[in-house]
């Protein structure tokens, strides 16, 4: 049985009006001490205001080798761009 | 499916065309080997680290410089952990790791088997020993690997106080009594060569240097380093009044870069093998923390487990 | 009343400052790196508080001197600090024992001392409470997950709470300095604070399942600087620069 802790992932909004953004991970045995680890380990010197936890196990992740399939199709959508619209210097505020 | 061969190509081309690479993406296995060796290695250096300069911990002269070694050790656990971290995105266990290094098959920094001796050792240490591990960094802030990559990044922000710290630490010795001066001389008499092997073999005796740059895991050679390390801390010598203990050091107009004098690889290589002052007594302290912390991992696990029960 | 302020002050630091010292023992030896940072993190904001208090101590005092004349130059009979906090940091389950013992009482006081008269301590109290409120969560959690994990840990931790236990009744023992400072409107009467200690105290040991001692004989002393052996060492590191060179800058 494995007796180490498990991974958990670090998420931190550094300031209100902000995403929380992956700081990184580190062991803990429950959601608790994880909170608490990540308190002492990644907000030491006035990173954030608020944390998130997650238990890297929980996270799915796409696979890298279908990033053909799952991501190229959007390369050539460029009328999603505003930039594909040209109009003339003339007209303002659009 | 693709070939091994295609597949190393179009890893090749990527990390060419500076793209990190990520977890889970495809990657030679000796890349990934490569990684866990260097990335660990760079780990065990920060957690060992901890114990020359935690020697001092207690009788640090004054309540600030007390505070501010306190938090830069603690740093150091901070940057042991980035990189374990790291490392684990390649697929092993940070007590694996920690296994490598209490077996001895994985290695740390040379640079702290050697002992701290007196208050002046501390300073000598943020200045040369972080110094020396800066001009690493920095270079690393830029390797292939896209997790190494943002722990050093990290860790380089973190690490700017240190060598600071440090320096200030012989600044006021040096403007101090004369036996606080000589105390300053002696630490750089002690830890001016061993932080020069800090950069590693010369580049002709460095087995991995080829391929790790190819890989983009190292950015500059050995010797690269540890010449931009010497041109830039001789001047701060100068400026605290002491002496680099290398009769051969000389400034060169033509290659705007100091000569400086042969390093002892003898001694170099038998702290590598484990002949070094305090080899035992470093690897001893990591391990009596491991096997004293053993009932309280299992411990939190145990609780973990029994609370985790009762709430399904 | 200089003088008692003075005496008062300094016991306040000398609490904050010799359990930094036993928690930055632990810095480079902790169970795992999580928890290394975190006794560190204790560690300083301990040493924070009493630096504030010894500068205070200093101005106090009024003879130019500084928070580490304060902290290096005092002998053991003129330190302040409960025993508690001298102990030595043994295996995890002491030192978090130790830590929770502490942080119990430590809380219910700056609350209390947030209160004083005196504005300095007050402002000292209020930036000091919302460490504390920290170190009481983290050493109440250790406390109950060691308590409540393995027979080992279980076991460890119980013999942590009886060794240390006979500490604990200083905590909340007013010595007349202590009445003193009440009376002013500047010091805390701890006496007052004990229903509140021993129920917190009660409380956390339950969920750990943990053992309270039959109460039985406590050790005193500390306040008025009769302290256990443990000290004399702790100084002797904490003070050794400062006493082999005299007068010195570092």
């Amino acid at each position: 049985m494995n007796k180490n802790w498990p991974l958990w992932e670090v998420f931190i909004r550094s300031k209100n009006g902000l995403h929380h953004k992956h700081a990184g991970s580190l062991h803990a045995a429950d959601a608790q001490m994880a909170m608490e680890n990540a308190r002492d380990v990644y907000t030491r010197r006035m990173e954030g205001v608020s944390l998130w936890v997650v238990e890297s196990k929980h996270i799915t992740a796409s696979n890298p080798m279908e990033s053909g399939e799952l991501f190229e199709p959007a390369h050539d959508k460029v009328y999603r761009h505003p930039t594909f619209y040209p109009l003339p210097d003339e007209v303002k505020n659009i | 499916m693709k070939n091994i061969a295609e597949l190393e190509a179009q890893f090749q081309a990527k990390v060419d065309a500076e793209i990190k690479i990520e977890p889970k993406e495809w990657m030679p296995e000796k890349y990934r080997k490569t990684l866990i060796r260097q990335i660990s290695q760079h780990a065990h250096s920060e957690v060992v680290g901890m114990l020359p300069e935690g020697n001092w911990i207690s009788r640090a002269p004054s309540l600030r410089r007390k505070v501010a070694l306190l938090a830069k050790i603690q740093d150091e656990a901070g940057h042991g952990l980035y990189l374990y971290s790291a490392a684990e995105t390649l697929g092993i266990e940070r007590d694996e790791l920690v296994q490598q290094l209490l077996d001895g098959t994985a290695k740390y920094s040379s640079i702290f088997n050697y002992p701290s001796l007196t208050w002046a050792d501390i300073g000598a240490i943020g200045w040369l020993v972080d110094g020396a591990a800066i001009m690493n960094q920095v270079m690393l802030t830029r390797t292939s690997y896209g997790p190494y990559a943002r722990a050093m990044v990290r860790i380089c922000k973190e690490e700017s106080f240190h060598q600071r710290q440090g320096y200030e630490i012989l600044l006021t010795l040096c403007r101090g009594s004369e036996e606080q001066k000589a105390m300053a001389q002696d630490a750089l008499n002690r830890w001016w060569w061993p932080s020069l092997m800090m950069f590693g073999p010369r580049d002709a005796d460095s087995p991995h240097t080829a391929q790790s740059m190819k890989w983009k895991i190292k950015r500059k050679t050995n010797d690269e380093l540890r010449q931009q390390f010497v041109d830039v801390t001789v001047p701060q010598a100068d400026f605290l009044g002491i002496t680099v203990p290398d009769p051969d050091l000389k400034w060169n107009e033509e290659t705007n870069h100091y000569e400086f004098g042969e390093i002892n690889w003898d001694e170099f290589w038998n702290v590598v093998k484990g002949n070094g002052p305090c080899n035992r007594q470093r690897l001893e302290a990591r391990q009596a923390a491991y096997d004293k912390g053993a009932w309280v991992r299992e411990a939190a696990t145990a609780f973990a487990e029994k609370r985790a029960a009762v709430a399904v | 009343m200089r003088q008692s302020l003075l005496t008062y002050t300094l016991s306040l630091g000398d609490n904050s400052m010799i359990l930094g010292q036993r928690l930055g023992e632990w810095c480079g030896h902790g169970p795992i790196l999580e928890v290394d940072m975190a006794l560190t993190n204790i560690s300083l904001d301990l040493f924070g508080q009493a630096r504030s208090y010894m500068q205070y101590a200093a101005e106090v005092e009024g003879k130019d001197r500084t928070e580490d004349d304060m902290a290096f130059l005092r002998d053991a009979r003129e330190f302040r600090n409960v025993l508690l906090v001298e102990q030595d940091n043994g295996d995890f389950a002491h030192t978090i024992v130790r830590q929770f013992f502490f942080d119990a009482y430590h809380q219910l006081f700056l609350k209390a001392l947030c209160e004083s008269a005196d504005e300095r301590l007050s402002a000292i109290a209020q930036k000091s409470l919302k460490e504390v409120n920290y170190h009481l969560r983290f050493s109440s959690e250790w406390t109950i997950r060691l308590g409540d994990g393995t027979e080992e840990s279980h076991q460890r931790m119980q013999a942590a709470v009886e060794a240390l236990w006979p500490y604990t009744g200083e905590l909340c023992t007013s010595t007349a300095l202590d009445i003193e400072m009440a009376d002013l409107g500047i010091g805390v009467d701890v006496a007052e604070l004990k229903a509140a200690y021993d129920q917190r105290i009660a409380e956390v040991l339950k969920e750990a399942t943990l053992t309270i001692p039959e109460s039985g004989w406590q050790q005193t002393g500390g306040k008025e600087g009769k302290h256990t052996e443990q000290l004399g060492f702790i100084l002797t590191e904490l003070q050794w620069m400062q006493r082999a060179y005299p007068g010195q800058k570092w």
